[in-house]
């Protein structure tokens, strides 16, 4: 048996711990905030928040109330973006709509991120019967025309039960990430770390949790912003159908296409709903793609 | 800034090449700092330095190919014609006719979708006016020039379904198309095989003899320009320190980096007992040099004066040229006297009594008739199995105890697919792992980690063997978790000091670390449950060679004093030569020769290890002139096709020079690996003894 | 490899019998064909209701495994079964197919050209004004839903007829009913038409496309075998365009067929809002008309649309592509 010389085991003094290097967050965050891109990105994606979750506090109408002696009016102090056909203050609803859209996008993108890495990472590191059911399942999916599924079981959803359609979305959302995961994963079994984890005794669900996910994470926060914005259009183009968030629950998307047939004579009735839908998708988009360069330094875009 | 030029020694005839002043920054860094040089006609200049010495991108710079943003100053002479700032009309009427060009990687350097024989005719037709039947039937007498078997048939075939070496004669024929009158070549052996280098050489040496070119040969490896070069310039952080003839530049050097350098190459012709000499540090980056001589930081003779200025390359002795300010010190021809620079660890300790004769210590590892394989699938997008690959076929050795064996052979052979099927520890397709003592094919998987617990990995590339994630105390630790033990951090403080890094680094990332460093912490993690056997996976193939031998002589050192054992494997048989008190050389998934490692270095028995070996390059100019080198034919058969008998008879130079009743033997018969001499043993019928060294 | 494309194939069809049973019978779950009848007035009885329904294999009161069999066995046969209202099935899809058809193509080749070449374009002069400009407009065009684009569209073209007083631009359908002049005006009248809805397809594919093909254009542009072409004495422009471009256009192109397939049923808010009847509007009409056999036909033929797609992709890569082509 080997033992190692005695002066090699000499407790060391030398305090660990000193000159830590800055967290990769913090470098990452630098890195976001010093491009222009990202700056606006992220100054619109608060703005929008601010608008969607304060601007109603503070506001006089809600999103329910009616003011019957203003039909059809353009913006006015009293009506700050005007009102509509039925008396609805068109800043209410537009604030509700945005909630609406910011919080089903947040939490499809999370949800479906979550099940793409997690089917992902566990098809791509244990191959075999696993990952072609897995696979198979997820071609399933895409072949399925997802927004016929989707409408067909929009009667399911009446009732505020909004939640069922952010799993319903995130269902269809998650099988190209998961794709992509898969194959990084396999990518990520064959490097060495994990090679040399495998060969020390680590357990594969340890090594997936530990080794591989960390080092996908990068992927999986940019596709999760991505993905925000897909869910976004989705339920919007949903709604604008009347297969989406269903009244009284007001949504961009069905704002939107009541605006459309009356923004000719008054524009006020298309132009917020759908401006504030592009400026978020904007927002996300670009805070999604500086987040690319941030996390990625070697990528392109960041020379 | 001061510069100097490595001027020709012979007289009287134009250069067709000078280079002065060359300068490249990329925004603000500058990569090459003040190179100059001039090579005349059928001169060979070798131009050596590490990585990172800016060698590469001032030979772009000189053919004009630096992407828009480099900005480039100097003079460069073509025929005494300015280049640097001529339009681009005016270039690309050069580029591939006077001057061209060779590159490393030959796969990534031919365009995918085009056939080979196309990029040939187009090479041809830019330069020349002649039809596009001509400009084709000039590409398949290009190929047959550089040794291209069937080359109308090759012609037609794409880059992909090339072999490296194939692909790099290729690069050959497409650069000598015009009969250039000088040509470029950045290391346009380092992806490839030994043995294929040395044919590629030839090949190089040819075209020279065929076109009358003048070549700028750019590389790392000491020995290839030993073998080649008329003169040399070694370059270090992005400017020349040192010119001269390659005898001069070798064995009367004056500047201390290049001693260094010299001093560190593992060398065929130098054993376990000869310690390598590694150079302290690393390279600087071309962001932050120090204020004087950039080679002040690591110098083992630095004075004070070193760091206030950065000396010229000046010359001191007639065609020679260092920059040094104590070059004139350095007169005398001699190797470096090894107390005159400190040693990291030296290989050999005195306090460690010498090893029990091998039949008295126990067996740690035996392999027995190994055997896996693997289908060979076919296409990217239609995915079907079309053979099986015969990656390990039946190999057998063993190591004992306090033994490193070094498993050599060049890519393809089975070498990683049998370390790798070893440290599964699952039972293998045919044949038999038993690991100190214990069968792997009957292990449960609680036995599995205790024998896990007894056997460590060491990594090719640090940087991907290390998770970019994890802090150095976890990425050490990971292996003490794993096994259950709670308080690491006295233990991890203690395997990196043992490995030779600051315990206070543990906090630190693995991208913190230099490639030598990182290797390090991939020692220290191997070492964390003091294990009986390490595997090492081509651990220093990844490093460049002042930072190799320091690492070299760490595990040298390691497994002297704790008694370990390694199967270390690896396709450098210098570096091997280095560490390794027994040698195996594979062949197509199977051993070709096996034995003590001055047996096998010292008297080869299997024509494979000697042209092997023959083919691996001196690092000393006079030795590397005088060798004889075997020249295998052709390339590595596939391994899903192996031929018939023994493996090696398609491109044996025994087999050609037998009788045929002989070669009957050869075609029918494998041979099995036979005790020729002690435990020295050689699958070859006809094996005998040959010096190649 | 006859092998490997039979199972391919045949994966492929359980794929699509798999998803079109789903799809039916979440549909005949959902839907309610006989309120499209109760809801008539006058109101018919109860039994001639039953027996329409019946008839076409929709009623609600024979169980579901019953119904999913008798559509099983009629589709294996060929036949997709009846509308809500007695129309064949087959005989509406294929009518909607070709409306789609002539939608899709033409923008979805105007993006896919001017998007590979503005993409091509600011790749070259990566950081130069042209690429500063294509990515804002991209991003900006990307940020457009095409629900927000095709409305913004027709707004402002009502106001340009407005305004000029002549009809420059048709907003809905295909072609003028009742049209006459000879095939010069039938023509005009179809590209009024035509023009709206294929700009709103095209602008946002050419944001895609030209986002896509910079980044294989970077790619590839600073490859060893782009030096090696301007080694030889190429011309930069001339190694781009002959060794860069080439290799860059293949999954640019791949891609191309992937689009056109999942288009084939995806593009119904173009299709609903500029009054085309194609296949995508008649996704939602189906489903709004309670159509559970028109429902289950769309899907297997989007199903169909996409994996013919996708298998068309590989197919274009291995030509185009040595590296992946079956040898």
């Amino acid at each position: 048996m080997m033992t190692l010389p005695e002066e090699e085991f000499a407790e060391v003094a030398a305090d660990v711990g000193h000159g830590r290097v800055p967290s990769r967050t913090r470098v990452v965050a630098g890195r976001f905030f010093a491009t222009g891109q990202g700056r606006l990105g992220f100054a619109l994606l608060a703005l929008m928040f601010l608008l969607a979750f304060a601007g109603p506090l503070l506001y006089p109408w809600s999103y329910t109330e009616m003011d019957f002696s203003a039909f059809m009016q353009p913006p006015s102090p009293a009506h700050w973006f005007g009102t509509l056909q039925t008396g609805s203050d068109v800043f209410a609803v537009t604030m509700r709509g945005a909630q609406k859209s910011l919080i089903v996008g947040l939490l499809v993108a999370v949800v479906s991120t979550g099940v793409a890495a997690a089917v992902g990472s566990v098809a791509g590191y244990f191959l075999g019967w696993t990952d072609r059911t897995l696979m198979w399942v997820a071609d399933l999916l895409l072949v399925l025309p997802a927004f016929l599924i989707l409408a067909i079981m929009s009667p399911l959803l009446a009732g505020g039960r909004w939640l069922l359609f952010v799993i319903m979305l995130a269902l269809f959302l998650w099988m190209v990430t998961s794709k992509i995961v898969r194959g990084m994963t396999k990518a990520i079994k064959e490097r060495e770390y994990v090679k040399a984890a495998r060969f020390m005794g680590v357990p594969p669900a340890k090594i997936i949790y530990r080794h591989v996910i960390p080092n996908l994470a990068s992927l999986l926060v940019v596709d999760a912003t991505l993905n925000v914005s897909a869910a976004i259009l989705t339920e919007t183009t949903l709604s604008y159908f009347g297969f989406g968030i269903q009244p009284p629950d007001v949504s961009l998307g069905g704002l939107i296409a009541d605006g459309s047939r009356t923004a000719l004579y008054a524009p006020w009735t298309f132009w917020f709903a759908a401006g504030g839908l592009v400026v978020t998708i904007l927002a996300v988009n670009l805070v999604g793609d500086s987040l690319r360069d941030a996390l990625d330094p070697g990528g392109r875009g960041s020379a | 800034m001061t510069t100097g030029t490595a001027t020709g020694t012979a007289t009287g005839t134009a250069p067709v090449l000078e280079v002065r002043d060359l300068e490249v920054r990329f925004g603000d860094v500058p990569v090459v700092r003040g190179v100059g040089y001039t090579v005349e006609p059928g001169e060979v200049l070798g131009v050596v330095g590490e990585s990172g010495a800016g060698k590469s991108v001032a030979s772009l710079a000189v053919m004009g190919l630096l992407p828009r943003h480099a900005k480039v100053s100097g003079s460069v002479l073509l025929h005494g014609r300015e280049l640097l700032g001529a339009p681009e009309k005016e270039l690309a009427a050069v580029r591939g006719d006077t001057m061209s060009m060779i590159f490393q990687d030959p796969l990534s350097a031919l365009t995918p979708v085009y056939r080979v024989g196309d990029q040939l005719a187009e090479a041809v037709r830019v330069h020349q006016r002649v039809s596009r039947e001509r400009a084709a039937e000039r590409a398949v007498e290009l190929l047959d020039l550089v040794g291209i078997p069937n080359p109308r048939q090759r012609a037609r075939a794409f880059p992909h379904e090339f072999s490296g070496g194939m692909r790099q004669r290729a690069m050959i024929a497409m650069a000598i198309a015009n009969d250039p009158d000088v040509i470029i070549c950045d290391e346009p052996t380092t992806a490839l095989d030994v043995t294929i280098q040395a044919q590629v050489l030839e090949v190089l040496k040819s075209a020279r003899r065929e076109t009358g070119a003048a070549i700028v040969l750019i590389t790392h490896d000491l020995g290839v320009v030993a073998g080649i070069a008329d003169r040399v310039l070694v370059m270090y952080a992005g400017r020349g320190v040192e010119a001269g003839t390659v005898r001069d530049v070798y064995h009367r050097s004056r500047m201390p980096y290049t001693i260094g350098l010299l001093g560190s190459v593992p060398r065929l012709d130098a054993g376990r007992d000869v310690p390598l000499v590694p150079i302290d540090g690393s390279p600087p980056s071309a962001a932050a040099l120090p204020p004087g001589c950039p080679f002040e930081p690591r110098c083992p003779m630095a004075i004070p004066a070193c760091a206030r200025a950065e000396p010229p390359l000046a010359e001191v002795a007639p065609g020679h040229s260092a920059a040094c300010v104590r070059s004139g010190e350095i007169g005398e021809p001699r190797p470096v006297p090894p107390e005159d620079v400190p040693t990291a660890a030296a290989g050999a300790y005195p306090g460690v009594p010498p090893p029990r004769p091998r039949e008295g210590r126990a067996v740690v590892l035996e392999v027995d008739g190994l055997v896996k394989h693997h289908p060979l699938t076919k296409g990217a997008v239609f995915r079907r199995r079309v053979g099986t690959v015969h990656a390990v076929d039946g190999v057998s050795f063993d190591i004992r105890e306090g033994e490193t064996l070094g498993l050599v052979g060049e890519s393809g052979c089975g070498k990683t697919t049998a370390l790798m099927e070893i440290l599964e520890l699952a039972r293998p397709e045919r044949g038999r792992v038993v690991v100190f003592g214990r069968d792997t094919a009957a292990l449960t998987p609680h036995d599995r980690l205790a024998v896990r617990r007894h056997l460590q990995v060491v990594f090719q590339d640090p940087l991907a063997s290390l998770d970019p994630r994890m802090t150095v105390h976890d990425i050490v630790g990971e292996p003490l978790v794993t096994h259950g033990y709670t308080d690491t951090g006295p233990r991890v403080r203690r395997l990196l000091r043992l490995v030779g890094l600051e315990p206070a680094h543990a906090a630190r990332y693995p991208q913190d670390f230099s490639g030598g460093q990182r290797q390090r912490i991939a020692v220290a993690r191997a070492l964390a449950l003091e294990p009986k056997l390490i595997v090492l996976d081509e651990p220093v193939s990844a490093l460049d060679v002042s930072i190799q031998a320091g690492v070299i002589n760490l595990l040298a050192g390691l497994a002297d004093r704790l008694g370990l054992s390694y199967l270390f494997v690896a396709h450098d048989l210098a570096v091997v030569r280095h560490i390794a008190h027994r040698v195996a050389v594979m062949y197509l998934g199977r051993i070709a020769e096996i034995g003590g490692a001055d047996q096998v270095y010292g008297a080869p028995m299997h024509p494979y290890t000697q042209a092997l070996l023959s083919a691996v390059p001196i690092p000393d100019p006079d030795k590397e002139r005088r060798r004889r080198r075997i020249l295998l034919d052709g390339d590595l058969p596939s391994p899903a096709d192996p031929p018939s008998g023994c493996r090696f008879r398609t491109r044996c130079p025994k087999f050609k020079v037998l009788t045929d009743a002989q070669r009957v033997r050869c075609v029918e018969e494998e041979p099995a690996v036979r005790p020729l001499e002690g435990d020295h043993g050689a699958s070859c019928h006809y094996a005998e003894k040959l010096g190649v060294v | 490899m006859a092998g490997f494309l039979l199972r391919r194939l045949v994966n492929y069809a359980v794929l699509i019998a798999v998803a079109t049973s789903l799809a039916y019978i979440l549909a005949a779950l959902a839907l309610d064909p006989r309120s499209n009848y109760e809801g008539r007035s006058p109101r018919p009885p109860a039994a001639v209701i039953d027996a329409q329904l019946s008839l076409y294999n929709l009623n609600d009161h024979t169980p579901l495994i019953q119904r999913y069999l008798r559509w099983a066995g009629d589709v294996a046969r060929g036949d997709l079964g009846r509308t809500w209202n007695g129309d064949r099935v087959d005989a509406e899809l294929r009518r909607r197919l070709g409306v789609t058809a002539r939608l899709i193509l033409l923008g979805l080749v105007i993006g896919g050209v001017a998007g590979v070449l503005i993409g091509a374009l600011a790749a070259v002069r990566q950081y130069g004004w042209f690429d500063r400009l294509s990515t804002v407009t991209a991003f900006l065009v990307l940020a457009i839903p095409t629900v927000v684009l095709a409305n913004m569209l027709i707004i402002a073209a009502v106001w340009l007829n407005d305004h000029l007083g002549v009809q420059v631009f048709l907003v809905s359908g295909e072609e003028t009913p009742g049209l006459e002049g000879g095939v010069g005006a039938d023509v005009l009248d179809r590209v009024k038409h035509l023009a709206l809805p294929t700009l709103s397809l095209a602008v946002g594919q050419i944001a895609v496309y030209s986002r896509y093909q910079r980044n294989m254009m970077l790619d590839v542009m600073d490859a060893d075998f782009v030096r090696t072409a301007m080694a030889k004495g190429l011309r930069r422009r001339t190694a781009l365009v002959k060794h860069a471009l080439r290799t860059a256009l293949i999954p640019a192109v791949t891609y191309f067929a992937f689009t056109f397939g999942s288009l084939l049923v995806g593009a119904t808010i173009t299709e609903s809002v500029f009054g085309w009847h194609g296949m995508g509007e008649e996704l939602v009409a189906s489903i709004r008309s309670n159509d559970v056999n028109m429902v289950a036909a769309i899907s297997c033929f989007a199903a169909l649309a996409v994996l013919t797609a996708s298998l068309a992709s590989d197919v274009l890569q291995a030509v185009l592509d040595p590296r992946v082509r079956v040898g």
